[in-house]
């Protein structure tokens, strides 16, 4: 119990120490922008699919659910509005981030793992080069773009899979689903998801390279670091999505 | 004029101290060479050096500054000024040769990729490569070419002072003696300090000005390698003629 507790104090410490370096560190010279560039590729452009299809299905079953359950009410009516604030203030940005955040951390912590469990990060160190600036920063601010990104386009996505089961399943009117949606929903609504994805994309950046960088056993603690990853970012999402919220309604409502 | 001085110098892992208030200096000119077996530390002491790790105590003075309290970011300087050659070489494994000493010019300097390459190829040259490992892979290519190609890339930024650690370990006779005599025709010329950390006699005696011996945390005995091999150390004795147990 004690040694757990140490050790996950350390995580926190050490995950607090990290964020602190990448501020002190956060002016990049010019040549390390196509590292941003080439970080936003892997982590967008890789994730697109996988991120779309959990968006529209989520979108999907939330719609059949709240429709068959708001119909009990007579409620129907407010399905639209439900499923886009739904999805635009939890479900959008909460599920890119588990499910893109997973991806993206773990294969930034396999990486970064094996190239400090092969001496490649001393290796650096060595050669006068600013490890933070050149493997950390450019991917933090990747997912400071790629995140909000993602999420948008999961919000757009999830929306349209939502009105089109309304429109097969239950035969509701395009017109007036789409006038009551956007009636109710406003921008807020839409802008506190998009803020929330920002937090969650550099929580699962630093999540990812502090698990790679702490890496020590060999290839056995390589894949340690890479499945404590993914737990990681899945709790570390949810528990500060309740926080956000929380600051976010306190701020904006 | 000392390029390294290290006094009292402490560390611990964990319940073990692995060094135990060592103290050493070593001039412009020199190659001193630091003797032991598995675990006595050698490794950690080179790492302390090159900044790489803090000491619990003591002091670390390098290029006349001392290095134990600085940040990572107010260390970077320092270690441009030193070219530190691994155990396992610590190639950047998705990079080519090329690529891979070209690494500190692309990072450090605004060089033209015409002069890149030219100081790509007769740094290689220096360690007896070829053009022709330029677009190879670390993963394609032999132990002994690894750690060549780890000594080129150490090399290009022209360093003040070489830290090798067991440049011999895992290379067959051969390539170990090319390295001795590598670390030799470098004195010559491309950088005339170094610590080199090891465990193989024959390498000692080829390029050791003087030679220190790291047992149990502390340095049993330290000076010309005549000396050392005349000490009455018992212990050293037994380390130097392979009867420790």
């Amino acid at each position: 119990m004690d040694t757990y507790l140490r050790r996950t104090a350390m995580w926190y410490g050490g995950v607090g120490l990290l964020t602190a370096r990448v501020f002190v560190n956060l002016a990049l010279p010019p040549k390390y922008f196509r590292l941003v560039i080439r970080e936003m590729e892997t982590m967008g452009v890789r994730s697109l699919a996988v991120a779309m299809t959990a968006a529209v299905f989520t979108g999907m079953v939330f719609a059949l659910q709240s429709a068959i359950n708001m119909a009990r009410f007579g409620a129907e009516a407010y399905v639209g509005p439900i499923v886009a604030m739904a999805i635009f203030r939890e479900l959008g940005p909460v599920l890119t981030a588990i499910l893109v955040g997973g991806k993206v951390a773990s294969g930034i912590a396999a990486e970064l793992g094996s190239m400090k469990v092969t001496e490649q990060i001393d290796a650096l160190r060595t050669l006068g080069v600013n490890y933070v600036k050149r493997l950390i920063v450019p991917r933090l601010l990747a997912a400071l773009v790629v995140f909000p990104v993602l999420t948008a386009l999961a919000d757009v996505v999830g929306v349209l899979g939502g009105m089109m089961i309304m429109y097969i399943e239950r035969g509701a009117d395009l017109h007036h689903y789409w006038t009551v949606t956007s009636y109710w929903v406003l921008p807020r609504d839409f802008l506190t998801g998009i803020g929330k994805s920002v937090f969650f994309g550099g929580i699962v950046t630093l999540i990812g390279c502090y698990n790679g960088l702490s890496t020590e056993g060999g290839t056995e603690g390589l894949g340690r670091a890479t499945t404590a990853t993914v737990v990681h970012v899945a709790v570390g999402v949810i528990v500060s999505d309740f926080f956000l919220t929380k600051l976010f309604l306190m701020m904006f409502w | 004029m000392a390029i390294v001085e290290v006094n009292g110098l402490t560390k611990r892992f964990d319940a073990v101290e692995v060094l135990r208030g060592l103290s050493l200096t070593l001039d412009k000119g020199e190659t001193l060479v630091i003797m032991g077996g598995s675990g006595s530390g050698k490794t950690v002491l080179l790492r302390h050096i090159a900044g790489l790790i803090r000491p619990d105590a003591g002091s670390i003075r390098v290029f006349g500054r001392n290095i134990e309290h600085l940040s990572e970011e107010a260390l970077l300087p320092i270690r441009r000024r030193m070219g530190y050659v691994f155990q396992g070489a610590a190639l950047f494994d998705s990079l080519p040769v090329y690529e891979n000493v070209a690494y500190p010019l692309r990072e450090h300097t605004s060089l033209r990729e015409r002069e890149i390459r030219e100081r790509v190829v007769h740094f290689l040259s220096l360690v007896a490569l070829g053009d022709e490992v330029l677009p190879l892979l670390p993963s394609e290519l032999s132990g002994g070419m690894r750690k060549r190609v780890g000594i080129a890339r150490a090399l290009i930024g022209e360093p003040e002072m070489l830290l090798f650690d067991e440049p011999t370990a895992g290379l067959d006779p051969t390539n170990s003696k090319m390295v001795g005599e590598l670390i030799m025709e470098l004195r010559r010329g491309v950088c005339d300090t170094s610590i080199v950390v090891t465990h193989d006699l024959e390498l000692t005696k080829t390029v050791a000005d003087r030679v220190a011996v790291l047992m149990r945390g502390q340095f049993a005995a330290m000076g010309p390698m005549q000396d050392v091999m005349d000490t009455s150390n018992p212990a050293v004795q037994a380390f130097l003629s392979g009867e420790a147990r």
